[in-house]
């Protein structure tokens, strides 16, 4: 947002008239507003529930939901945020600046959580905290301790929150703090101070736009997280959504509701975009010549203690735990059904991450055929809905596509057609929301491997008799292809995991491996759950391991 | 037949004119080299004549066809101009050697792998050939550039910057290195650099460019010892300005010592005007104009030196305070401070109406 009103301001009137105007239309620019206008619908239908309120559904509203929602609301992003922030940047601090052994271990492990969905990690601590669980039943038989405080509270949903999303912190923290090198602290230290002052006042200073930029992205998904607060029943605005729509089949108050969600979600989308511009500071020093802080003896046994509990609290406890449940029900339950689940869950992600990175490339080589402050924006505006909970994009996008529907079916009855559905009992809503949610994964990847291909290369291809097709062909093509395979994955691992668009908009019969775990855990079944999640996590892992290997030096 | 004419070729944007009416005529076989400061339009010309920015005015010739006037434009890649990139533009999912093959698409298998080996070895990369991009080291993907644009027998051959991205030492051994394979190829090349040792080392004829349009077309040797107006004197070598009076017949006194030769000033539009008598002049100083000799009467204070190995550039303070630059060999070595003994040895004048 304000590096775009930089540019504004330095170019001349008469440029900026000539951004929007109809003339500069042409077939990319016109695929780039067609992107954008798909993620702008479903925000506009949500809007408009502002200016078409239903005075009993919002006076109900108003009066016995909404003070609840927004108190867990305000508390969630509370705690959450705060967690997130000490534990992100100190773990980040410590692998990328200290060493201490196992610190290359920790690096990447202290990572891996980031493949287990909130939901699961929530599922998995109720089931071992909770009062019939092993670690009360233990506790009970062997110290006769009671009391332990009651998991399933506001409390209970922040730690596992916290645990879950703290990567998002330490990653984007870390590698922060990796390039910004020792050049600076060094130059702090010369100048008399020490080690604590010249994290306080140089390290954390110079790191703190990308900081805050990973506690938004990690409060966009509390905002838009559903399995995990539906899990320990705390209610907010995602699961009062699911609720309006499928307990009291009322749509409107779904989007009342979702309206007042996105307000939220556009104050932190607005934000993170903000500190995003700045973060552009240039490295002091190569890091090349990057030398780490040594640990005296208890400082180095308290970094490995502190690395080793949230390592073991938030991945390996839970996955031994997931692993031993799995372990109980696996004969029974990885029956035809569970293949089915399987088989639906990959063709979905396979689809949508197909679309996903189809649009996301479109979109990339359209900015290079227009290049201009124009098709920027039109850029950020398409790749917006990463920031969308997908209760909120499921409600904006079946509202629009079940009107098409209804005009769709009294011209078809006009011709002797008697169906009651066309779009609406097909994966169209699902995919939709899928490439909205997930565009900015794949855009991200594909358009920082188009600007590896620099102006020169295209020159250089031409200049030697090349035509534009034959360019695309013998040079883009395969310089892209990585880029293009890697945001496919990414966004299939992604779409694998969602939770929210896939229960409320998929047709009948099209259960999932998540839409299974939510029906078993809204059971209390952890085992029956267990199993798919493990599927899962496996999946998650690809990523994550992925972005492991390339972050450690 | 591939020379390359430009005929009053103007290129702006908007209101903003980048080139200016510039003509020049390269002969077949020759280097010539556009040097400038940043800004002056000479990457520009460079695109105008690949055909990567059309023209507002002018003619481009290149081997006799017309590729570009304002009635017609031919595109880039029709052209058959090789072009060196400043960042070298070399195809990273490609080896050396499909690099060098990637504008051989017209031939058949045989000669295309025949001539991919011609050019390795013209330009020593036959252990390369198998190899990525980013397994090489700064100086050799430079020549793989040159090799690629080489390969498919251009017309004419652009380098733009080519050296820019060189440590100084090696920048100087390629240079001397790229002229030879281009003088033994026989190819007509136009250089554009603003490193006036590349355009020296490299170039047959240098145009000097300011502004969009070409100050001077001439050889390196006329470009230094008479340059034809302040900007190119200043622009080219390091020197002084040093105030005369005309004497007539062709003499001018400066307080060196009187100078003969011809003082043509003031070349403009118009061509060069003769001085009358008893006009004020600048007169070009260069430091090796002067040399030192004890036994002159002329005496400088040596204000500063700089150590360059086989001499010294020393700053000296005249007796009227001006002060001049001169090279002396280097085991003339005189402390700052102290009075030397000067002698002007200056084999063309230069000199300009003082403004």
């Amino acid at each position: 947002m304000s590096d775009a009103s930089v540019v504004f301001a330095k170019t001349p009137a008469r440029k900026m008239a000539g951004v929007f105007v109809l003339s500069r239309l042409n077939g990319w620019t016109m695929i780039a507003y067609l992107i954008a206008l798909l993620t702008v619908i479903p925000v506009v239908v949500i809007v408009a529930a502002w200016f078409n309120p239903e005075a009993d559904i919002l006076g109900h509203l108003a009066e016995f939901v909404l003070p609840e929602l927004l108190a867990n609301t305000f508390w969630l992003l509370l705690g959450v945020g705060l967690s997130v922030s000490i534990l992100g940047v100190s773990l980040a601090w410590l692998t990328a600046m200290c060493e201490f052994p196992g610190r290359r271990f920790f690096s990447w492990a202290l990572l891996l959580p980031l493949a287990v969905p909130a939901y699961v990690l929530a599922f998995v601590m109720i089931g071992l905290l909770d009062f019939t669980g092993p670690v009360q039943t233990w506790l009970r038989a062997n110290f006769a301790v009671t009391g332990l405080p009651e998991i399933r509270s506001r409390s209970g949903v922040i730690l596992v929150m916290s645990l879950a999303l703290y990567p998002y912190v330490y990653l984007i923290a870390r590698n922060a703090f990796l390039t910004q090198g020792r050049a600076a602290l060094e130059a702090a230290q010369s100048l008399g101070l020490n080690r604590w002052q010249g994290f306080y006042r140089v390290a954390l200073p110079m790191a703190r736009p990308w900081i805050i930029a990973g506690v938004m992205l990690a409060l966009m998904e509390t905002l838009a997280d559903f399995g995990t607060v539906a899990t320990f029943n705390y209610d907010t605005f995602t699961t009062a959504i699911y609720k309006a729509w499928f307990s009291f089949f009322s749509l409107s108050a779904a989007s009342q509701l979702a309206s007042i969600l996105i307000v939220f979600v556009l104050v932190l989308a607005l934000a993170e975009q903000r500190t995003r511009s700045r973060m552009k500071y240039s490295s002091v020093g190569r890091s090349a010549t990057h030398q780490r802080i040594q640990l005296g003896r208890t400082h180095a046994i308290l970094a490995v203690f502190y690395a080793s509990v949230v390592f073991l609290i938030a991945f390996l406890i839970p996955l031994a735990q997931l692993l031993w449940w799995a372990k109980a029900v696996v004969a029974a339950d990885m029956d035809s059904r569970y293949w089915e689940f399987v088989q639906h869950s990959l063709i979905l992600a396979g689809l949508g991450a197909g679309i996903v990175s189809m649009l996301a490339l479109l979109l990339s080589y359209a900015g290079r055929q227009r290049p201009g402050v124009g098709l920027q924006i039109i850029q950020r505006i398409a790749t917006i809905g990463y920031a969308f909970p997908g209760a909120v994009l499921a409600v904006g996008i079946f509202i629009p596509v079940a009107w098409l529907d209804n005009v769709l079916i009294t011209g078809l009855h006009a011709w002797g057609w008697q169906g009651t559905e066309v779009l609406k009992g097909s994966l169209l809503v699902m995919l939709l929301a899928y490439a909205i949610r997930f565009l900015a994964v794949g855009f991200g990847t594909i358009d920082a491997g188009l600007q590896r291909i620099t102006r020169s290369i295209d020159e250089a291809a031409r200049v030697m008799g090349t035509s534009p097709p034959a360019l695309l062909l013998r040079v883009h093509f395969p310089m892209l292809r990585a880029s293009f395979f890697t945001a496919a994955a990414l966004s299939f691992v992604d779409i694998m995991k969602e939770m929210p668009i896939t229960l409320m908009t998929r047709p009948f019969g099209w259960d999932t491996l998540a839409v299974r775990v939510f029906e078993m855990t809204s059971e209390g079944e952890w085992e029956r759950a267990a199993l798919p999640s493990v599927a899962i996590i496996l999946v998650g892992l690809i990523p994550v391991i992925f972005l492991a290997s390339r972050g450690d030096k | 037949m591939s020379e390359l004419i430009l005929k009053q070729l103007s290129q702006g944007y908007g209101s903003k004119q980048v080139v200016n009416n510039l003509s020049f005529h390269l002969y077949e076989g020759q280097i010539g080299c556009l040097l400038g400061p940043s800004g002056c339009g000479k990457t520009t010309v460079l695109r105008c004549i690949a055909g990567f920015e059309s023209i507002t005015d002018g003619v481009i010739i290149i081997g006799g066809e017309t590729v570009n006037d304002r009635a017609q434009l031919m595109p880039a890649e029709k052209r058959q101009i090789g072009m060196v990139f400043q960042d070298y533009a070399l195809f990273p999912h490609l080896t050396v050697a499909n690099n060098i093959a990637f504008g051989l698409r017209a031939l058949d298998k045989t000669q295309r792998r025949q001539r991919v080996e011609e050019l390795l070895t013209l330009t020593g990369l036959q252990d390369t050939a198998n190899k990525y991009p980013h397994q090489l080291s700064g100086g050799q993907q430079q020549r793989v550039a040159l090799a690629r644009a080489l390969a498919p027998r251009p017309k004419l051959l652009l380098m733009d910057e080519p050296f820019s991205n060189l440590d100084v030492a090696l920048r100087e051994r390629l240079s001397i290195e790229v002229r030879d394979i281009l003088k033994r190829e026989g190819m007509t090349a136009l250089i554009v650099t603003h490193d006036q040792q590349e355009a020296f080392a490299m170039a047959d004829i240098v145009g000097v460019m300011e502004h969009g349009t070409i100050q001077q077309w001439d050889t390196p040797y006329n470009l230094y010892h008479q340059p034809i107006n302040r900007f190119v004197a200043d622009f080219v070598g390091q020197g002084v300005f040093l105030p005369g009076t005309v004497l007539g017949n062709n003499m001018v006194e400066i307080e060196l010592g009187v100078l003969h030769g011809d003082i043509p000033t003031d070349c403009g539009a118009n061509g060069c005007e003769q001085c009358a008598y008893d006009c004020y002049v600048d007169v070009l100083i260069r430091p090796d104009d002067i040399i030192h000799d004890d036994e002159s009467l002329l005496i400088a204070q040596v204000e500063s030196k700089a150590f360059r190995g086989a001499e010294f550039l020393y700053t000296l303070k005249l007796p009227s305070g001006t002060r001049a630059l001169s090279l002396i060999p280097s085991h003339h070595d005189h402390a700052i401070g102290e009075y030397i003994g000067i002698k002007l040895a200056v084999d063309h004048v230069v000199a300009y109406r003082r403004m």
